[in-house]
């Protein structure tokens, strides 16, 4: 039987103040990753602090510039339903709408799952293909310096991550192949094309999600599936288990940012097999 | 060990439990403190959908929620469902369509079909698919299940059934 203390944060100084106060705590989210973590007894927490009563961490609103700001408690079902986002960005929506199942939509948040960094997760790689801006208590952390490993990310152990700025591209697709039972993608990948340049983010990492430069410069050049014509992925990069060799892997998400360029162009309509 | 104290609404009534304790899961509260245990707990970790419930109208699994998670909200359990006179157009379709057999996943899937009809979802087969696939079922090869779901989906946009 787990055994942990729980307390509300009632706003986000006072949440940093109890991640300093010495107790062995974790912030709670959604709790979609983290309190199936602490059932299967991988983690065991002394303290959850609760982030859900701040509405501050829940606001969606435009930014001056032309980006939409959401609340790092934001959820994946209220973001994929969002007609802010849904105008600003829909392919972000969709990725949103694409998490695991609808009841883990209704509890998991944005902002959760960048502070977890799993390996799987989808809104990491439409995060750094769309170069978000992670705001925390204390700075600005671009999503090319916050994804920093397996799991690992650049927040200091007393950092609360509050809001995430999203940029406007021009196009965002984002493709995964899913692993059947448990929804996570085995490989996942977001194609963003800017004014200036494109981006490609990959999941199924071996450490953490990544951004693929052979892709973005061939794409950047030409933005169509035949600009990869003889580009392959490392298996090196890319994790190993029993639903997917590495060399699997990366053949997966060789196809599926050619799949992701063309549902950028055509919407999700143009690929058939696997959901965007 | 820490315990607490948490007030909710529970199928419309004000419910109040005290000496909680922290790790207590949503499903737990409600069938072991509250005696309601048609929540079901299946694979108890997060995948099956047995457990799932409205949280303020929103289906979500609640043995991957703490109880405290809850304080001050609405939760509807499958006891909620029916009328004392008369069964929910859900279950109705359910026994109509043999949508179950051993009918452990039945709670779950009812209550993910009722916040469905509160999203005006379709009823389209694939897309009825698509939302259920938080919900298993070892019994039936869901295909009653979905006949069953877009009967009252149907029902309710063609306003034939009362709600």
């Amino acid at each position: 039987m787990q055994d942990f203390d729980f307390i509300r944060a009632d706003s986000i100084a006072h949440a940093v103040a109890l991640l300093r106060d010495g107790s062995d705590s974790r912030l709670l989210a959604g709790g979609q990753s983290l309190l199936a973590a602490i059932k299967l007894g991988l983690m065991s927490p002394a303290r959850l602090i609760d982030l859900s009563r701040l509405p501050a961490l829940q606001a969606v609103h435009s930014g001056g510039d032309g980006g939409l700001t959401v609340g790092a408690m934001a959820r994946h079902a209220t973001l994929a339903r969002h007609p802010a986002l849904q105008q600003h960005c829909p392919g972000l929506a969709r990725l949103a709408g694409g998490i695991a199942d609808a009841q883990v939509r209704e509890r998991g948040t944005v902002g959760g799952s960048a502070a977890n960094a799993d390996p799987s997760a989808c809104w990491p790689a439409g995060l750094l293909a769309l170069g978000a801006v992670l705001q925390t208590d204390r700075r600005p952390i671009g999503a090319d310096d916050f994804f920093t490993g397996l799991f690992s990310t650049a927040l200091a152990p007393d950092e609360v991550l509050c809001s995430l700025h999203l940029p406007r591209p021009r196009r965002l697709a984002y493709l995964k192949f899913e692993q059947p039972a448990s929804r996570f993608a085995l490989v996942g990948v977001a194609v963003a094309q800017f004014d200036d340049c494109v981006r490609v983010a990959v999941t199924g990492t071996a450490a953490g999600v990544l951004r693929l430069p052979a892709f973005e410069r061939a794409l950047g050049r030409r933005f169509e599936p035949a600009a990869l014509a003889g580009l392959r992925l490392d298996p090196a990069l890319m994790s190993s288990d029993l639903h997917a060799g590495a060399d699997y892997r990366a053949h997966l998400a060789a196809v599926a940012v050619r799949r992701a360029v063309l549902a950028a162009l055509g919407g999700v309509e143009a690929v058939a097999g696997a959901r965007a | 060990m820490s315990v607490h104290s948490i007030s909710l609404q529970v199928n419309g009534q004000p419910r109040s439990v005290a000496g909680l304790p922290a790790a207590t899961w949503l499903v737990d509260l409600l069938r072991d403190h509250l005696g309601l245990t048609g929540s079901h707990v299946g694979c108890d970790t997060a995948q099956c959908g047995a457990c799932t419930v409205l949280l303020d109208g929103r289906a979500v699994k609640a043995c991957n929620l703490l109880a405290l998670q809850a304080e001050g909200a609405a939760v509807e359990t499958v006891e909620g469902l029916a009328s004392a006179q008369a069964w929910h157009p859900l279950q109705l379709a359910f026994s109509q369509q043999h949508a179950l057999q051993c009918g452990f996943c039945t709670p779950g899937l009812l209550m993910r079909a009722e916040a469905m009809r509160r999203e005006r979802h379709p009823a389209d087969p694939l897309q009825v698919r698509q939302a259920l696939a938080g919900n298993l079922c070892r019994c039936t090869g869901y295909q009653g299940i979905v006949d069953a779901v877009c009967q009252v989906l149907a029902a309710d946009q063609a306003g034939t059934q009362p709600g």
